[in-house]
């Protein structure tokens, strides 16, 4: 911990900064003991490692591989091991809030509750929600439009590094000084040098600055992917609307992520240089920081959920059986809320003090944003009707989506009417609608996605009586942990406190807790699931690269594709382009295959990525050398990798004929 | 592409590999990485229009700013975008020698124009006019030191492109490479020309 007066940035130790023995948490028994778990765990892995000699295999295959399949992959483990770190923070809370009632100061002190509430936005928003729709659109979005990989195949590596890196850093925070106690948004003056002088901003700071770069990196290399591969024949209105969905994504990550840049960078000239931008002396303006971060902050919302959006469409299409109803309204939707998600900022702060006539536009073009939505609504269940529906996992997350969101969604537009808002806001009652559109829209459409996708990736179907178990504990537990919520904000409950006075209110409480135990239930139900599909896969092999009876490109390939992806670059007459191929008696060729060009893997990603790490380390503790040092390195070992022009190779002609004709034998052993 | 529906509807799939040229994205997507850029310096534009005449009692635009200096910072920067189009035109009639010394003057132009922003930020130091003395002066010292950074850095650039032109010649990996730092250099011009207008400009009116 550090200590509590401001150390200047340069009376600090010229090797250690500001580091000492006292930043390391030994008086805190909670975290010591996790640290010695997470010791324990992480010594056994990498002794695992070592014993079965898969280092090599793991930087040669995986850690520098440019294959987006890989990359889509890893950046899926590294959102769900976070959500692990990020559920644990909420279980915490949820047992504190239980429990701190009637003088009862519960198991956390202030100190350590503020961190782990901060921590728990922090890590859910951007190491759990970005790695998985990041992941998903990677692995998908270029089999989807019949393209080998993506268009900087280099970037893309780079990019899931850079995240990787910021989660480190935010890991890293648990046990080495502390974490930000502000809040999510760390917003100023309270995020300021002087109400917060220890390393937790910086460590919150430097986190999302190193992580932004591989979001806004990746934005821009999907956007290319989507604009410049698609198949021949594909035209934008013919393309899968999980891609529509994913390009508009990135259109807002790469329109809004610059401002979460910006507005980084000043908090941190704030706080290591003495500017004045965000404080309360020298004309400064905290409100500026407040009005620059939700400009970032509601696009992200949409960053989130669109992808969702374009998951949900294709389960519901894929498990209808049927084309997915309005296809087009579906793209104009999306689009719309594209833009709207810019119009939309201030009902954030409705009781900052704008004024009436700001804050009935911002609460119109917030209910407005509710339209297109509702069209969505409406598309997936016309899909639905009439249509042959299989309730697979998939089709079931999609259902609890619909219902979910909509509560979710009709709570938003709620909090959108500015007096309701000024009566609700800053309650538990925004929490559980954020809560509820979250874990409603993301969290169901990453778990749809996973279940959909998970034969593709890997060639077996994934277990479903532990998927079911874990369905129904997660979808009852957020029902069970949100709706006392909603209860307690109705009643004037704010969000973030530690205990409470008024006895009468623990039940809700307890109620809610019990709804996180049962979600603890559901996540662990979902690890058993990936533990007996992986032991099980011979039984749920799937040859066919189509288990589901697909509609578009990614299932005409083989479980898991070749590196390649096609053999043959495949050629599109219909939206729905497999299910097109299918139903007009599509031969798979079996002969005349060519030589494949494709890029070479590289390291160059995690090096730089391993000294961002060390240049936030250098920053976060005032270690200047290291700063230094790092910054130094990254440009060297960035334009290192400017001399090599050596960047691709071809696949023998040989490669892929022995993997396609182990797929035509596959194939027809599956039919006999 | 589209054109290709049609034509054939039995047709599923190419028998030849189609031809990718080799980097026939790096263009859109380093146009994309400019508009981000841009957005940066939008969100500082926009500091400053917030913060611009919040002066805490200190020195405003009037009693900073040195015009005709900065005039001459301008000429530089203007001298350097027009050295560089020379640079191109000598690049697509494949003449290796004077694009890489008018690159070699663009750089020089790109060096002056940072001495002299150097120079006249440490007379406003001097001054006590100090990035901490106000939020006028730490937005102009961020807007003003971020378009500073990017010169910089484009000049990093240019010198590795010069190194590797020499190394490899105009292959077409290298005359991407220029051409990317072409539209980073005039990006530049443009956003100065934007400092120039609301900062310096617009500053001596008020």
């Amino acid at each position: 911990m550090a200590s509590p007066m401001t150390v200047s940035p340069f009376a600090v130790s010229p090797l250690f900064g500001r580091f000492t023995l006292e930043s390391l948490p030994l008086h805190e028994p909670i975290v010591v003991a996790t640290f010695v778990a997470v010791a324990l765990g992480g010594a056994a892995l990498l002794a695992a490692l070592t014993k079965f000699k898969l280092w090599g295999y793991l930087w040669k295959e995986w850690f520098t591989s440019v294959d987006h399949k890989k990359i889509g992959i890893m950046y899926m483990i590294l959102g769900i091991v976070m959500l692990l770190r990020g559920f644990s923070d909420a279980i915490m809370m949820r047992l504190q809030q239980a429990i701190a009632f009637g003088g009862s100061e519960g198991y956390l002190n202030a100190h350590h509750y503020d961190q782990v509430f901060t921590a728990h936005g922090v890590i859910m928003i951007f190491f759990v929600a970005m790695p998985i729709v990041t992941g998903l659109m990677n692995y998908v979005v270029p089999l989807q439009i019949g393209a080998r990989d993506v268009s900087f195949p280099f970037l893309n590596n780079f990019s899931f590094w850079m995240t990787a890196s910021g989660a480190v850093l935010v890991m890293m925070s648990l046990f080495v000084g502390e974490f930000a106690q502000t809040g999510w948004l760390a917003m100023p003056p309270l995020s300021g040098i002087a109400a917060s002088p220890g390393v937790g901003v910086d460590y919150y700071i430097w986190a999302l600055q190193i992580a932004g770069v591989g979001t806004l990196l990746s934005g821009v290399n999907l956007i290319a992917t989507i604009v410049k591969m698609r198949a021949p024949g594909m035209s934008m209105m013919k393309m899968p609307i999980f891609c529509w969905t994913s390009l508009c994504t990135n259109i807002l990550i790469v329109a809004a992520f610059p401002v979460l840049t910006a507005v980084l960078a000043l908090l941190s000239l704030d706080r290591y240089a003495g500017t004045a931008f965000f404080t309360n002396t020298l004309g400064g303006n905290p409100m500026m920081y407040v009005n620059l971060i939700w400009i970032w902050g509601h696009p992200e919302v949409y960053i989130l959920i669109l992808p969702m959006f374009g998951v949900f469409s294709e389960v519901t299409s894929t498990f209808s059986g049927k084309r997915l109803f309005g296809y087009t309204s579906m793209v104009y939707a999306t689009l719309v809320i594209t833009i709207l998600a810019y119009l939309v900022w201030l009902h954030h702060f409705f009781t900052m003090g704008s004024g009436a006539s700001v804050n009935s536009f911002f609460g119109i073009t917030t209910m407005i944003i509710s339209i297109p939505t509702g069209a969505k609504i409406f598309n997936w269940l016309f899909t639905m009707y009439r249509g042959r529906v299989r309730f697979e996992l998939p089709m079931m997350w999609t259902v609890a989506f619909m219902i979910t969101f909509t509560l979710g969604g009709m709570t938003g537009v709620l909090l959108a009417v500015p007096p309701a808002d000024f009566v609700l806001h800053n309650s538990l009652f925004l929490v559980a609608h954020f809560h509820n559109v979250i874990i409603g829209g993301v969290l169901f459409g990453a778990f749809a996605a996973i279940n959909y996708w998970w034969p593709k990736a890997f060639g077996f179907k994934l277990e479903t009586t532990w998927g079911k178990r874990s369905f129904w504990l997660w979808v009852s537990g957020f029902y069970f942990a949100f709706v006392p919520l909603y209860v307690l904000g109705l009643m004037g409950v704010t969000r973030r406190l530690r205990t409470f006075d008024d006895p009468s209110l623990q039940i809700w409480f307890i109620i809610a807790g019990f709804g996180a135990f049962l979600i603890a239930l559901g996540i662990a139900a979902m690890l058993v699931q990936f533990y007996v599909s992986i032991r099980d896969r011979e039984q749920l092999r799937d040859v066919t690269g189509d288990p589901w009876n697909g509609r578009t490109l990614e299932w005409a390939t083989s479980s898991p594709p070749p590196d390649y992806n096609f053999a043959f670059t495949p050629v599109v007459h219909d939206g729905d382009a497999w299910a097109d191929m299918k139903a007009r008696g599509y031969q798979r060729p079996i002969s005349g295959y060519r030589p494949i060009h494709m890029p070479s893997n590289t390291g160059t990603g995690v090096i730089l990525a391993a000294l961002s790490v060390a240049f936030g380390t250098g920053m976060i503790w005032y270690v200047w050398w290291l700063a230094v040092v790092s910054i130094v390195g990254i440009l060297a070992v960035a334009i290192g990798h400017t001399f090599n022009y050596k960047r691709d190779f071809y696949i023998p002609v040989e490669d892929v004929t022995r993997h396609e004709d182990a797929r035509t034998t596959a194939l027809m052993g599956a039919v006999a | 592409m589209s054109e290709m529906a049609g034509v054939n509807r039995d047709l599923f799939h190419l028998p030849e590999e189609p031809h990718h040229p080799e980097g026939s994205s790096t263009m859109l997507g380093f146009w994309m990485y400019l508009m981000s850029d841009c957005l940066i310096f939008a969100m500082l534009f926009a500091t400053y229009g917030v913060l611009g005449t919040s002066y805490a009692g200190g020195p405003g635009p009037r009693e900073l700013f040195d015009l005709p200096l900065v005039a001459l910072n301008t000429s530089m920067l203007l001298l350097s975008s027009i050295t560089y189009g020379f640079a191109m035109l000598n690049m697509t009639e494949r003449r290796q020698g004077p694009m890489l010394a008018w690159l070699a003057v663009t750089g020089l132009f790109g060096l002056a124009f940072l001495s002299i922003e150097l120079y006249e930020f440490a007379h406003l130091i001097h001054e006590g006019a100090v990035p901490q003395r106000s939020a006028f002066l730490s937005s102009f010292f961020t807007l003003v030191g971020t378009h500073g950074l990017h010169v910089l850095f484009g000049t990093i650039w240019l010198v590795v492109l010069m190194v590797q032109v020499r190394l490899k010649g105009l292959i077409p990996a290298n005359c991407r490479r220029l051409m990317c730092l072409s539209l980073f250099w005039h990006f530049l011009d443009v956003i100065w020309i934007g400092v120039f207008t609301f900062v310096y400009l617009m500053g001596m009116l008020r």
